[in-house]
């Protein structure tokens, strides 16, 4: 019965992975990047990571396809050429991912089959993954006792990021959004 | 209990799709989601080991993946975006002027 609802979950973000790399419409692409996404976070909660499966949804489904969309919008959805440089790049970046995949295939196929899960029992007898299913106060204990001075810098790095990216989006000196042609053209009319 | 190794298998399907999404497609911004794709398939494989040892840091490293992943396609849009305002083009081929 798990069997097939992971099959079933796993098939989906699969076939929006493809979807992202073949779609014409830029625009088309991010949704099928939410969906791989949104299926991840499924996947997620059955591997006892629930504080994880929501951080995926706030930040990748919620915070990245968000800011790609807003680019998206930015830069004008232009329907991508579909002429290649060379006819046959796309055949050979095809061959090239089947082969990389037969390699990290025979590296993993049926790896842990013979190690078991750990698992502990409670007072009334049940049994019980150690992670205690991934809960915010088990990965909150984890993540301020043993990783506090990773989980500060982590803040650091994201201040350093925040930064950079004001930095760079800013306009050069002299220049306002009306030298933009676009908005010339319209406001002329 | 779905075994691990049919959670790495999809990983590993997926980090497959984004490399050849990365190696042939030619926007930035679709080769951005590619990598974005490989990202998240790590993590996959991560938090499935996790469950498998029965303890934490695989769970812990994806928390700070994910914190990096944000902080990279913030500045990874803000440097397109940047480059965007004289190129109008986001075709990696012609973004060659480092190129000897």
């Amino acid at each position: 019965m798990s069997l097939a609802f992971f099959a079933v979950i796993a098939a989906i973000s699969i076939a929006a992975a493809i979807g992202v790399i073949s779609s014409r419409q830029p625009v088309h692409s991010a949704l099928f990047l939410l969906t791989n996404f949104a299926t991840l976070a499924v996947l997620y909660i059955t591997l006892d990571a629930q504080f994880l499966a929501a951080t995926q949804v706030i930040i990748y489904a919620g915070g990245i396809v968000i800011l790609i969309l807003f680019v998206i919008m930015l830069l004008g959805s232009e329907d991508l050429p579909a002429d290649e440089s060379r006819p046959w790049t796309a055949w050979a970046g095809i061959v090239l991912g089947i082969i990389m995949l037969g390699g990290i295939a025979t590296g993993t196929m049926g790896a842990f089959d013979s190690v078991e899960i750990p698992t502990t029992e409670l007072a009334d007898g049940t049994i019980v993954s150690q992670l205690e299913g991934g809960v915010p106060k088990a990965v909150g204990m984890e993540l301020f006792t043993k990783y506090l001075l990773p989980f500060e810098m982590t803040a650091i790095l994201i201040l350093v990021a925040l930064l950079g990216a004001l930095l760079l989006g800013r306009r050069p000196e002299g220049e306002s959004p009306l030298d933009n042609e676009q908005l010339a053209e319209t406001s002329g009319d | 209990m779905v075994p691990t190794g049919a959670y790495l298998m999809v990983s590993a399907i997926i980090f497959s799709i984004g490399a050849v999404g990365v190696l042939t497609r030619r926007s930035a911004l679709i080769i951005f989601m590619c990598v974005e794709l490989m990202l998240n398939s790590v993590n996959l494989t991560l938090i499935a080991l996790s469950r498998q040892w029965g303890n934490f840091n695989g769970q812990i490293f994806v928390f700070m993946i994910m914190a990096v992943a944000a902080a990279e396609v913030a500045v990874g849009l803000a440097i397109l975006i940047a480059h965007m305002r004289h190129s109008k083009t986001t075709n990696i081929d012609e973004i060659n002027l480092l190129k000897w």
